[in-house]
């Protein structure tokens, strides 16, 4: 065998690692059978895919049928909601090409879950207990929770709804140094949460932010006031959870699919098969719900205190 | 012109920022689970050697730089310009004063030295890593003293003055580490 071919064979993580993780794992499996929450297994292998275009998914071909490789397991999930499965929870893979970094890898584990009749504060709650479980620890009483709209505020002292997009960047560029040309107003506030903000959060306990502008509701709810009820779990600079009090409103849902494709066409990203399956569901009726979901493999990373996901994952991408 | 996406990052590649060629020091992916995907690069202009940081949204395209290493075989030096060649196609180089920087006072004639070519022309000329001179000036021996504690300075062939110790005379070989500038042995 020539050297270019050589490849190293043996694991990233360690031994204790691996037994942190399944010890990680297992304390989840029994923190939901503790309430009620019913463990399930939805396709990996999928006949529809994400449209938002910020995520890409795997392709296959398969005897002359297109199939994608989830990258996230909600909308079967809410498929089973929508069947009156009660609150359910699911541990998995989820994939997503072209992610790949310190804290990202094609192919990743996800838990993912959801409450009917919780609003995102109920979850954010048990999001908190679930935390607490894991971490071993009672400290601090409650977990700090911040509205988007002040920590933007307090950070840079602009209002990010109403400030002007050159002000913005200008505001950016005073911290971040340059910043490309071709950036929106969403993919700024993406930058400055992800870039400057989301980096200084948690440093201690984690903490939520809660009530995201609507243009970046994702699947949550708009509500009257303006807001998106979204949430999200930052912990040691990474974010850690996402979570919606779940938009049910099949029109509007096939309104912001319909929103995503033609971006994805204007963007030039691949068109994806939207999910009829998930609208119809939701014509049926989705019970009024909360969901969320949390990355094991950085979770299982920050409890541990590694730098990085790749020593929590027995074959990151590079080892596949 | 060649180019690489942002997914082809990874530390030592070399790129054409505002006109200058940068070679990539660490690439970190920064993406929201729901938004915009970032690159947040430290570059390092390899001119200057100064360090920034720049931000790219991920999946867009940077020129490459036309920046390679090569070994090259130091010649002579004609006053003012370094000349070096190529020892296998004897095509020559021409390096100036800021290319050769500190490798001046390490390398001798015939020395193979790592030679980074910008456009073909010498950016930038790392002496090797470990080069052998002989002393040409310090102040006498202490016979016995083997202990290397204290030590005085010595000035070698090339001009370049390294701290020695104390038995160390004119006329001895000495190894000396070019990164740091300390001696290192006796030849």
């Amino acid at each position: 065998m020539n050297e270019a071919s050589r490849r190293d064979w043996q694991p990233a993580a360690s031994l204790a690692a691996l037994e942190f993780r399944a010890a990680m794992l297992a304390e989840i499996r029994a923190f939901f059978a503790a309430r009620q929450c019913l463990e399930v297994n939805t396709p990996v292998l999928a006949a529809a895919a994400a449209t938002d275009p910020q995520i890409e998914s795997f392709a296959l071909d398969e005897q002359g049928r297109r199939w994608w490789l989830q990258s996230s397991p909600e909308f079967h999930m809410k498929r089973l909601l929508a069947a009156g499965s009660g609150a359910i929870y699911q541990i998995g893979p989820a994939f997503r090409r072209e992610e790949q970094g310190r804290w990202h890898n094609p192919e990743f584990f996800l838990l993912e879950w959801y409450r009917p009749g919780f609003d995102h504060h109920q979850l954010m709650d048990e999001v908190e207990a679930l935390w607490k479980t894991l971490a071993g620890t009672a400290s601090p009483p409650e977990l700090p929770r911040h509205r988007y709209a002040d920590l933007l505020q307090a950070r840079l002292g602009l209002d990010c709804l109403t400030v002007e997009l050159e002000v913005l960047r200008a505001a950016l560029q005073g911290e971040l140094g340059e910043l490309p040309g071709n950036l929106d107003r969403n993919a700024l506030l993406d930058a400055a949460m992800g870039l400057l903000v989301g980096p200084e959060l948690g440093l201690e306990a984690p903490c939520f932010v809660y009530d995201y502008p609507a243009s970046q509701a994702a699947l949550a709810q708009v509500r009257e006031d303006g807001w998106a009820s979204r949430f999200e779990l930052y912990w040691r600079g990474i974010e850690l959870a996402n979570g919606f009090h779940e938009l049910a409103d099949a029109k509007e849902q096939r309104r912001r699919f319909e929103a995503d494709l033609s971006s994805r066409a204007s963007h030039g990203l691949a068109s994806v098969a939207l999910d009829e399956a998930l609208l119809q569901a939701l014509d049926a009726g989705l019970p009024p719900c909360a969901g969320v979901a949390l990355g094991v493999d950085r979770l299982a990373a920050l409890l541990m205190g590694a730098a990085g996901i790749a020593p929590l994952i027995a074959f990151p991408a590079d080892r596949a | 012109m060649s180019t690489y996406s942002t997914n082809q990052f990874k530390s030592g590649l070399k790129i054409m920022l505002d006109g200058d060629p940068f070679a990539i020091v660490e690439n970190e992916f920064v993406k929201p689970g729901k938004g915009q995907a970032f690159n947040r690069v430290k570059v390092r202009n390899l001119k200057n050697g100064r360090v920034v940081e720049r931000t790219f949204k991920s999946g867009d395209s940077v020129e490459a730089a036309d920046v390679v290493e090569v070994d090259l075989q130091y010649l002579y030096n004609d006053g003012e310009f370094w000349h070096f060649m190529e020892p296998n196609t004897y095509e020559q180089y021409t390096a100036d004063q800021n290319a050769v920087a500190e490798a001046s006072k390490w390398i001798r004639e015939e020395d193979v030295c790592t030679v980074t070519l910008y456009n073909g022309s010498p950016l930038s000329v790392d002496a090797p890593n470990f080069v052998e001179l002989e002393v040409t000036e310090t102040d006498p021996g202490v016979r016995g003293d083997t202990s290397g504690g204290g030590g005085k300075p010595a000035t070698l062939e090339t001009g370049a003055v390294v701290r020695v110790p104390l038995f160390i005379n004119v006329g001895d070989k000495l190894k000396v580490d070019t990164r740091s500038g300390e001696y290192v042995s006796r030849a």
